[in-house]
């Protein structure tokens, strides 16, 4: 194994300190003087505010101040990140997302008012003495009754329930819907991408605070990226100049997305702490997490392949309701528009494609990116109308998928939904999927099952997905309103040691024992003397954080530049130092050499000649030895991969019991294989929970009736195999210099369709007459599937 | 407000608390022990898992007023007395089973009272006992291999040595 650098499975450094109880999560933080704050929320979905009386909560003991929606409406609203336009080439709707709901109140959890006491208790207290006089309103819960404006309105001012109707891509829609009606055979599915709640087992918290000295405000908060927060925060919401806002997001407890948004508790406990000139702090109960949280997937779909009569595709035709909830959350129109119909070719040689998505406000909770976000909507889509497809036509699920996979020697490929793969070898993963899941092997252990009365199915599937969303020259082209570069600063000490300050951030990725490999690698220094620094803006450079699996691909790509440059600087120190010109020196393991002699000078020498310039070129070179890249790529990465799970099923219960699960991914270059791992065993256990056991349900009046651990199905240890996670069908990323692609969320984006797959296959091999039963695939589902 | 006295990690504290008070709280806010998590409101999740009076225990469903005179530990006084991580510790780390960390004090937590009445478990019989911790990151299996491994049986390698 090599030693440290990149291919390492070094252990994480990071773990000491979580072990030993001595993370420090923002919760954990109580500056001197701290108050707290408490949300007054709202129990209706929808509801007309005729007043909001403070004066009793104002009077309650220990309040220091109340603040309603009247107090924020001369601030901005919470933006969103990416601009839609519509098939007919209107912009999308977006009305205001205000700090504090003012007017109405659009979804059961909603903030309209809040108490800052000087105890969390009183705080609480205060606000069962608010008097809110709200008057219920019908609830917009059903996409299609709000696509069709039939009832309520979740914005009055927008006239319309649907944010926008947008087509990808629009010139091919014609052909494809010619190749539809003239093909052969056309499978048609229709599906329900379950509503999903993040659950980052860290609740959010925030506190604010500000020096009424300096005028500098502090924002410390559960972010997945704090200098987007502050943006938003201060381009957009509060109107605070930038450099006067640091945002720090120390240990975070995971993400998964819902940490990525800007939310308004965020704001609220900054706009407190000015007045006040105290620190404020609000941590999220779980029961808020499930009513604020941005919620995932929610999708209504109808999905129609098109073949010919040997199974060879020629077109996808896709028409999908996205909920998008109340309020626009900042990256809730991307996510299942550029990040899912640009998905929708898989990984096939198609010529035709078409995808339509109507976003639909409801009053729900806002429906934002969540591992995967749009893929595994896409995946689903694909790979279970690719599945139903193969059964129709009498075909294997793992031939119909190879026969129309891309093969290795047509990279890069142009796929008829607008993206260029660079990279791939489907084929490959296929063959490695045969051989680890032992598909041979399937038939005896169904009979096997059989004996034991249970009914046993083997679900296939393959993926593709984007990751590291980019080029921003492209992406502001298709409406994003941010850049997607990413950017590192290495900081070599005069004694040597590193500084890495990076743009990404860490919140269970394993970023500072990963980064420091790549520089190891590079510097041929011991990785334990660089150290990672991230979270803070007052210390990093302006980077847009962790999500989409960006972190290696782009962040990983700057550190890598930051540390070419530091090579480019610290020959020349060399050759100052040698007496002899830069391009003469080499560089290898640490040691700078004169070409052909054995006069040297290793890094540490010149890391200490950077900083103590005597007798140094000055008029030549600068002091010092640090520099900062921004990496802004040109193309996403585009990993894949190839998954098997076996499942059995209990004919009498309908409980599904997951046997096997095999995940073969090409993430191109892997720096830490054992984090790597452990990133795709955690998604496939959300894609696991999403297709049996998870599920954000809504009755009739917005009520959220999975609102707790109780109600809403996590995934434990006993409902999950061991999952068997292979890697070594790698082909590198042609266009970022690691070569890696990003694992983050593959397997949550693979094993969705699996899992259903597998079940739909237990069940036709069981005798019955089945071709879908929506996720979760709960014992109910089953059971009533096979007792229709 | 009463005023307990409780063992805490093998030192003599004495603490005021509300009769309202969860153990998780006055651990967090009045002892400064923050190593000990909450994740939820319904005792689900078992990021609070503490020993009180030897025995797993989540925290959140233990009022601090109904402690005094009690021994409890926690995950600030689980290392061993020179400071390096004891061998449930270890071989989270050595099986990759935390990443973000915030479940991870409970895990070790309740990992410990299973092998002190259960010292070999069987893969099921942890991923049985775990029924009360949630984890949002590992899929369980680097938390499975960690425990095996704890109780001296083997797994596969996964990190450097």
């Amino acid at each position: 194994m090599p030693d440290g650098g990149i291919g390492s499975p070094t252990k994480r450094r990071e773990d000491t300190r979580f072990l030993t109880g001595r993370g420090k999560y923002t919760d954990d933080f109580t500056p001197q003087n701290t108050s707290y704050c408490a949300f007054a929320r709202s129990q209706m979905a929808n509801g007309k505010i005729n007043s909001v009386d403070m004066s009793a909560a104002a009077e309650m003991p220990g309040v220091l101040a109340t603040f309603t929606g009247e107090d924020f409406v001369n601030v901005g609203g919470n933006p969103a990140g990416w601009a839609i336009v519509s098939r007919d080439g209107e912009p999308m709707k977006e009305p205001k997302r205000p700090v504090l709901a003012h007017g109405k109140v659009r979804h059961v959890g909603d903030a309209y008012a809040a108490v800052v006491a000087e105890t969390l208790e009183q705080a609480l207290d205060a606000v069962e003495a608010i008097e809110a006089d709200i008057e219920e309103l019908d609830a917009v819960i059903d996409m299609a009754s709000a696509v069709a404006n039939s009832g309520s309105l979740v914005h009055d001012e927008i006239e319309t329930n649907t944010c926008f109707d947008w087509g990808w891509i629009e010139d091919n829609r014609a052909a494809t819907d010619e190749a539809i009606k003239n093909a052969p055979h056309v499978t048609t599915l229709e599906l329900v991408n379950n509503r999903l709640v993040p659950n980052a087992l860290e609740p959010r918290a925030s506190i604010g605070e500000y020096d009424p000295g300096t005028g500098d405000y502090k924002l410390t908060t559960t972010s997945q990226n704090p200098h987007l927060s502050r943006l938003l925060i201060a381009a957009f919401v509060l109107g605070i100049p930038e450099n006067k806002l640091t945002v720090l997001a120390p240990d975070v407890g995971g993400g998964f997305g819902s940490k990525i948004y800007h939310y308004s508790e965020e704001a609220l406990v900054l706009a407190a702490a000015k007045k006040l000139g105290r620190p404020v702090k609000w941590t999220a109960t779980r029961t808020e997490s499930f009513l604020t949280d941005a919620h995932g997937r929610d999708h209504v779909t109808k999905i129609e392949l098109a073949t010919e009569k040997d199974g060879t595709f020629i077109a996808f035709r896709t028409e999908t309701m996205a909920n998008v909830g109340a309020y626009l959350s900042n990256f809730a129109t991307v996510t299942p528009t550029f990040l899912h119909g640009t998905l929708m070719a898989g990984n096939y040689t198609v010529p035709n494609v078409y995808v339509n998505v109507k976003a639909v406000f409801t009053n729900t909770v806002p429906v934002d990116a969540y591992r995967g976000a749009g893929r595994p909507e896409a995946t689903y889509s694909l790979e279970r109308v690719i599945d139903k497809c193969a059964r129709e036509l009498g075909m294997d699920p793992v031939e119909i998928r190879r026969k129309n996979f891309i093969k290795k020697d047509q990279y890069p490929f142009a796929s008829a939904a607008g993206l260029e793969y660079d990279s791939g070898d489907y084929d490959a993963l296929m063959d490695g999927l045969e051989k680890t899941a032992d598909l041979a092997g399937f038939e005896a252990r169904r009979a096997e099952s059989a004996k034991n009365g249970k009914l046993r199915g083997l679900g296939i599937n393959a993926y593709i997905e984007a990751c590291g969303i980019a080029p921003s020259n492209l992406v502001g082209i298709l409406g994003a309103r941010v850049g997607l570069y990413d950017a590192a600063t290495v900081r070599v000490n005069p004694t040597g040691n590193i500084s890495v300050m990076v743009g990404a951030h860490s919140h269970g990725q394993g970023h500072e024992t990963a980064f420091p490999q790549i520089v190891a690698d590079m510097l041929g220094v011991d990785a334990e003397s660089i150290d990672i620094v991230h979270g803070d803006t007052s210390k990093i450079p302006f980077g847009m954080g962790t999500y989409g699996s960006r972190s290696l691909a782009v962040c990983g790509s700057a550190v890598f530049r930051a540390t070419e440059k530091i090579i480019v600087k610290a020959t020349a120190i060399a050759a100052h130092m040698l007496e002899d010109k830069p391009e003469n020196i080499e560089f290898n393991d640490g040691v700078f050499t004169v070409k052909g002699t054995n006069r040297n000078v290793g890094f540490g020498d010149v890391a200490l000649k950077a900083y103590i310039p005597h007798d140094y070129p000055i008029e030549d070179l600068e002091p010092g030895l640090e520099e900062t890249a921004f990496y802004d790529p040109v193309n996403f990465t585009y990993p894949s991969g190839a998954y098997a799970s076996e499942v059995e099923v209990d004919p009498e219960t309908g409980k599904v019991t997951v046997c096997s699960m095999v995940a073969l991914d090409d993430f191109g270059v892997v720096v830490n294989p054992m984090i790597v791992t452990g990133q795709v065993q955690g998604g496939l256990a959300q894609g696991i929970g999403q297709a049996l056991l998870e599920n954000s349900i809504y009755d009739e009046n917005g009520q959220l009736l999975s609102g707790s651990f109780m109600d809403y199905a996590m995934p434990r240890a006993d409902d999950l195999p061991n999952l068997v996670v292979d890697h070594s069908h790698a082909t590198r990323c042609t266009h970022n210099p690691i070569g890696s692609k990003g694992c983050g969320e593959a397997g949550a984006i693979g094993s969705p369709p699996t899992i259903v797959n597998a079940v739909v296959d237990a069940l036709v091999r069981g005798g019955h007459d089945v071709d879908h039963i929506d996720m979760p695939v709960s014992p109910s589902r089953v059971w009533a599937a096979m007792n229709k | 407000m009463p005023k307990i006295t409780i063992n805490i990690n093998g030192r003599e504290t004495s603490t005021e608390v509300e009769n309202r008070t969860l153990l998780s709280t006055a651990l967090r806010e009045n002892l400064h022990l923050t190593g000990t998590h909450i994740g939820c409101d319904t005792s689900q999740c078992g990021a609070c898992v503490v020993h009180v009076n030897g025995k797993a225990v989540k925290s959140c469903s233990v009022f601090a007023a109904e402690l005094d005179g009690a021994t409890v530990d926690t995950i600030e006084g689980q290392a061993n007395a020179d400071g390096s991580l004891n061998v449930i510790q270890q071989a989270f780390q050595d099986h990759h089973g935390l990443q973000c960390g915030f479940c991870t004090p409970g895990m070790v937590m309740s990992a410990a009272e299973l092998l002190k009445v259960n010292p070999k478990p069987s893969e099921a019989e942890i991923r049985d006992y775990l029924e009360g911790n949630i984890c949002r990151c590992t899929g369980y299996q680097g938390i499975v291999n960690a425990i095996m491994a704890a109780s001296g049986q083997d797994v596969p390698s996964i990190a450097a040595e």
